[in-house]
C-alpha cells in the first residue's frame, strides 16, 4: 500500500533554497535518556508511566505519572548550577548538552551569533517556584533565594542554555500549551532563514510538584484512573483524560550549507514544513487542525498522499480524539495513513511533549519504523485511523507530520522529512 | 516586493492613563505614576514602590465572569484590546479570520492569581501537599500563560497563529517583532499583538528585593525612578497593557486607514553573559541595534529619537548608553534619548509595547517625552536624555529597545510611513 502510493509522488512547490536540518537529538523522556535508550523503550513499546514518586500523591486523586528516571543532575552539571535551576531547567540542560554532542558540533566553532536558541514552555520551574512561595509565606521574605527571579518564569532555558553554549543569536521563549514544541521548531527555522546557522530549539518541561499537580487536577483533562495501562488511551473507547508526564526534547537544527561545511555531519532529517493556527470559540466550526495540517504540508511541497505516518496530538478527551480524527481523515482519507502517539507511554510532556514527537518522527525516518501506540486496544471504528497498535511497523519512512494542540485552541503541525 | 507591518490600532491600559490619549498626555506631560503599593501590604519589603493602575475592571466593560475568572493581567489585555479593535476602524467581521494571528506578550503571566492560590491552598506555605479541596476552577488557565493569548484570540475570533512570546522584560518588544515577521513573511495580513502584565504581588517584589534591582527611596515614591541620573538607585515595577494591531501596508492602505507607523526592524538575542548581569561594554544590545537598523535600513544618523530601557538600575544605564554609542558612534550625541520607565515603572513583559505606543507620541505629534525625575545625570551617562520636560523635535524614525533576565537584548527600529493618514 505504502510503496504504491510513494509511486506517485509529486512535489508541489519547489524546495526552499535554504534547508533546514536536524542533526542532534537530546532526549529526557520518561521511557529513556537520549536518542538511543529512549527509542530503543519506544519501538518495543515499553511504558515509563508509573506511581509518582516525587512527591506524596497520598493527598491527590491523581497519582500516576511520567516522570524521567535515574536522571542525577549532580552527574552532569556543575554544582553552581544547581542552587539557581529548577528540575526541568536541569533536564533541558543535560539534553541540549547531549544533543550537540551527538550532532558533532562544538558551538565555539561557529560565530556566538549565527547560533539561536528558541525553547518553548507551559509552566516554568514551578517547582523551584513552590519552594520559594513556601519560603516567603512561610518563613518571610528573607528566606527567598536570590534565583527565584529568574528559576521559575518562563524564558528560564533558553537564558541558562545560551549561556551555557555561549549562542549570542536570536532568542526566544513561545508559549502555547501543548502546541508550543512545535511553535519553538517553526520559530527556530525562521531564524536559520533570516542568517543563523544553528539553532537549539524544543521543549523540556516538568510540573511534577504539588502546587502544579492540583493546577492540572483541575484542568478538566487529567484521567480519574491510577492503572498505568488503563489511564490514557487516546482514541480508545475507554478514553477517559490523559496523564502527566516531564520530559522532551532539544533539536540541534543547522542550515544544510552549515553541516556540509564540517565533517561527519549527520543529518536525521529536514524540518521540511510548519504552520499553526488557532479555533476561536464556537459558533465558528473547529477546523483548525486539519488547516494547520494543510499549510504544514503545502509550505513542506508535500502531498498528503507522500505522508508515511501522523505522530498525532492524540489527547485523550473523547471530543478532542473525534476532532483530531475528523482532521486526520479529511486530509488522508479513511484508514488512509498510519497514525501513532508514542506518548502513551510517557504521559503528556506540555512544552516538552511535540518536540519529543518530532525528534521520534526523525528517528522513524533513521531507523525505517513507525513506533506503537501502547495501552491502546479498542479503537473507536468510527475514527476510520489505522492506528499502530501493539507493535512497531517496519517499513520505509520518508515524510512524517506531527500534530500538536495547546488548550484554548492552539494547533500546530510540522512536517519532517528524510534528507537526501 | 516585501510585505510591510504597518501599525493600525493601540490600546493602552497604564499607570496614571488608561486609554491612548491619557496616556500620551501622561508622557508629554512627564508625570510619574509611581507610588507605595496599595494592592498588598508591602510594608514587609525592601521595596514598597510599584507604579499601578487604577482599575475598575466593571467600569472598563469586563463581565462579571471576566472578572471572576481572568487573571489582572488577562483583563489588562482585554481592554486594551478592545481599544485597540475599535481603534482601527476595521469591520472585523468583514475579514478573513484565517488570516488574523495573536502574538502577546508577558513575562510572568498570571502570578498574581498563582500565588494568592497558593496562599490559600498551602495555608500560607504551612504545607508542600497543597489542599486539592482549596483549588478554584480557572487554576490551570492561571498555570500556563498562553491562556491569555486564548482570551485575546476569542475576543476577535482570531483563527490565525497564536502564541504569547514570554523572553521576560522584553517580551513586550519581541511580541511585536514576532508580529511584524509574520505579517512580512506572509502568514497573516494581521495581527493582534503586544504585551500585558499584572506583577505586583509579594512574591514578584521579593524577587527584585533579593537582588536589589529595586529602589528603595519608598519615602520618596513619585520621584523614586530616576533613570540615567547620578542617585539612581534601582527600578521601580509597574504593570499594563499595550494592545497594538499590525497590519500589512497595502491591506491598510486598501480600507484608507490610519496608520501611526511601521515596524521597520527588530532583532533579539541572548547576551549568553549572565541571567542577571549585563556585560558593562553594552555588546550585546548593540548587536541587536544594529540588527534592527541593519533589516530597517536606517544608518545612524536617520535615529531621530532613541526610547530607552532606563530602567534606573545602576548597571543597566551604563550599558545601555555603551551601546548606543557602538550602534549609532558620534550620532549618539546628538540623538535624543529618553526613558519611559521613569514615569510609568517597569511593567516587565508588557514594558516594551507600552514603550512603542508611546513613542507614536513623537513620531505623531513631533513631542519626544522627557526622562522624569533627571536632574543631576551620571557622569558615566553622557547622552542627551530629555530631562524632565517634553521637547518639541521632527521625529521619523525611532529605536527602541528592551534588555533584560535570562541576558534578552532587543531593538526595534519604528518609521513614519510616508504620504500616510494620520
Amino acid at each position: 500500500m505504502t510503496t504504491a502510493i510513494k509511486s506517485t509522488r509529486t512535489r508541489r512547490a519547489p524546495t526552499p533554497a535554504l534547508k533546514t536540518v536536524v542533526t542532534g537529538l537530546g532526549i529526557a523522556a520518561p521511557t529513556g535518556l537520549g536518542p538511543t535508550q529512549f527509542w530503543r523503550a519506544t519501538l518495543r513499546g515499553k511504558p515509563g508511566i508509573s506511581s509518582i514518586t516525587r512527591f506524596d500523591t497520598s493527598g491527590y486523586w491523581a497519582k500516576i505519572g511520567g516522570e524521567v528516571p535515574h536522571f542525577e543532575a549532580d552527574r552532569h552539571l556543575e554544582g553552581k548550577l544547581l542552587p539557581q535551576t529548577d528540575h526541568m531547567t536541569r533536564l533541558a540542560l543535560v539534553g541540549t548538552d547531549w544533543a550537540l554532542r551527538g550532532a558533532g558540533v562544538r558551538p565555539s566553532d561557529i560565530p556566538d551569533r549565527e547560533m539561536a536558541t528558541i525553547t518553548a514552555a507551559t509552566a516554568g520551574g514551578y517547582e523551584f517556584g513552590q519552594r520559594e512561595l513556601q519560603k516567603l509565606w512561610h518563613h518571610g521574605p528573607d528566606y527567598v533565594s536570590t534565583y527565584q527571579s529568574f528559576a521559575w518564569f518562563y524564558a528560564v532555558n533558553t537564558g541558562q542554555i545560551s549561556i551555557r553554549h555561549g549562542t549570542r543569536g536570536p532568542g526566544a521563549v513561545l508559549v502555547s500549551e501543548q502546541a508550543g514544541g512545535l511553535d519553538a521548531i517553526g520559530y527556530a527555522r525562521r531564524q536559520l532563514r533570516h542568517g543563523s546557522r544553528l539553532a537549539l530549539t524544543g521543549g523540556v518541561d516538568s510540573s511534577l510538584c504539588p502546587w502544579a499537580w492540583v493546577a492540572h487536577q483541575v484542568s478538566g483533562r487529567l484521567s480519574r484512573r491510577n492503572d498505568p495501562a488503563r489511564a490514557y488511551l487516546p482514541f480508545d473507547r475507554d478514553a477517559n483524560g490523559y496523564v502527566v508526564g516531564e520530559g522532551g526534547a532539544i533539536l540541534v537544527l543547522e542550515t544544510e550549507e552549515s553541516v556540509l561545511e564540517r565533517p561527519n555531519g549527520r543529518i536525521y532529517g529536514e524540518i521540511a514544513g510548519y504552520a499553526s493556527t488557532f479555533d476561536a470559540r464556537e459558533p465558528r466550526p473547529v477546523t483548525g487542525l486539519q488547516r494547520a495540517a494543510q499549510l504544514a504540508l503545502d509550505d513542506a511541497g508535500v502531498d498528503p498522499a507522500d505522508v508515511d505516518v501522523v505522530f498525532a496530538d492524540a489527547l485523550g478527551v473523547p471530543e478532542q480524539d473525534a476532532a483530531e480524527a475528523k482532521a486526520i481523515g479529511q486530509l488522508f482519507g479513511p484508514y488512509g495513513v498510519p497514525v501513532t502517539a508514542p506518548k502513551t507511554a510517557t504521559g503528556r510532556l506540555f512544552a516538552g511533549g511535540a518536540s519529543l514527537d518530532v525528534a521520534s518522527a526523525l528517528l522513524s525516518i533513521y531507523w525505517s519504523a513507525i513506533p506503537p501506540t501502547i495501552n491502546v486496544s479498542d479503537p473507536l471504528p468510527e475514527y476510520e485511523l489505522d492506528l499502530v497498535l501493539g507493535q512497531a511497523r517496519h517499513l520505509d519512512v520518508r515524510v512524517a507530520l506531527v500534530l500538536a494542540r495547546g488548550r484554548g485552541g492552539f494547533n500546530s503541525a510540522v512536517v519532517v522529512r528524510d534528507y537526501r | 516586493m516585501s510585505r510591510r507591518a504597518v501599525i493600525t490600532g493601540v490600546g493602552v491600559v497604564a499607570p496614571g492613563a488608561i486609554g491612548k490619549k491619557d496616556y500620551w498626555k501622561l508622557l508629554a506631560e512627564g508625570r510619574t505614576a509611581t507610588r507605595v503599593i496599595t494592592q498588598f501590604d508591602a510594608s514587609p519589603y525592601r521595596s514598597r514602590l510599584a507604579a499601578e493602575v487604577d482599575f475598575d475592571a466593571a467600569r472598563e466593560g469586563l463581565s462579571p465572569q471576566e472578572i471572576r475568572r481572568l487573571d489582572r493581567a488577562a483583563q489588562f489585555a482585554l481592554v486594551a484590546a478592545r481599544e485597540a479593535l475599535v481603534d482601527t476602524g476595521v469591520e472585523w467581521d468583514q475579514l478573513d479570520p484565517r488570516r488574523i494571528g495573536i502574538s502577546l506578550g508577558t513575562a510572568v503571566g498570571c502570578t498574581t492569581s498563582l500565588e494568592r492560590e497558593f496562599i490559600v491552598g498551602s495555608d500560607t506555605g504551612r504545607r508542600w501537599e497543597v489542599d486539592q479541596e482549596y483549588t478554584v476552577p480557572h487554576l490551570y488557565d492561571y498555570f500556563t500563560p498562553s491562556s491569555i493569548a486564548a482570551e485575546v484570540a476569542w475576543l476577535i475570533g482570531a483563527e490565525g497563529p497564536a502564541a504569547v512570546v514570554s523572553t521576560g522584560c522584553t517580551s513586550g518588544i519581541d511580541s511585536v517583532g514576532h508580529a511584524a515577521e509574520l505579517i512580512a513573511e506572509g502568514t497573516a495580513d494581521v495581527m493582534i499583538t503586544g504585551g500585558t502584565e499584572a506583577p505586583l504581588s509579594p512574591i514578584t517584589v521579593v524577587c527584585f528585593d533579593a537582588i536589589r534591582a529595586t529602589s528603595t527611596r519608598n519615602d520618596d515614591a513619585a520621584t523614586a525612578c530616576r533613570p540615567f541620573d547620578r542617585t539612581r538607585d534601582g527600578l521601580v515595577l509597574g504593570e499594563g497593557a499595550a494592545i497594538l494591531v499590525l497590519e500589512e501596508l497595502e491591506h491598510a492602505l486598501r480600507r484608507g486607514a490610519q496608520i501611526y507607523g511601521e515596524i521597520g526592524g527588530f532583532s533579539s538575542r541572548c547576551n549568553a553573559y549572565h541571567m542577571t548581569g549585563l556585560h558593562p561594554e553594552g555588546k550585546d544590545m548593540s548587536d541587536a541595534i544594529d540588527a534592527a537598523m541593519q533589516h530597517a535600513g536606517v544608518g545612524p544618523t536617520e535615529i531621530d529619537y532613541i526610547n530607552a530601557h532606563g530602567s534606573g538600575t545602576k548597571q543597566n544605564d551604563v550599558h545601555e548608553t555603551a551601546a548606543f554609542k557602538l550602534s549609532l558612534g558620534s550620532s549618539a550625541y546628538n540623538t535624543p534619548v529618553s526613558g519611559f520607565k521613569s514615569m510609568i515603572g517597569h511593567s516587565l513583559g508588557a514594558i516594551g509595547s507600552l514603550e512603542i505606543v508611546g513613542c507614536l507620541l513623537p513620531m505623531s505629534e513631533g513631542l519626544i517625552p522627557p526622562t522624569a525625575n533627571l536632574h543631576e545625570a551620571d557622569p558615566a551617562c553622557d547622552l542627551d536624555y530629555v530631562p524632565l520636560v517634553a521637547r518639541e523635535s521632527v521625529v521619523d524614525t525611532v529605536l527602541t529597545v528592551g534588555s533584560g533576565f535570562g541576558g534578552f537584548q532587543s531593538a526595534m527600529v519604528l518609521k513614519n510611513v510616508e504620504g500616510a493618514q494620520q
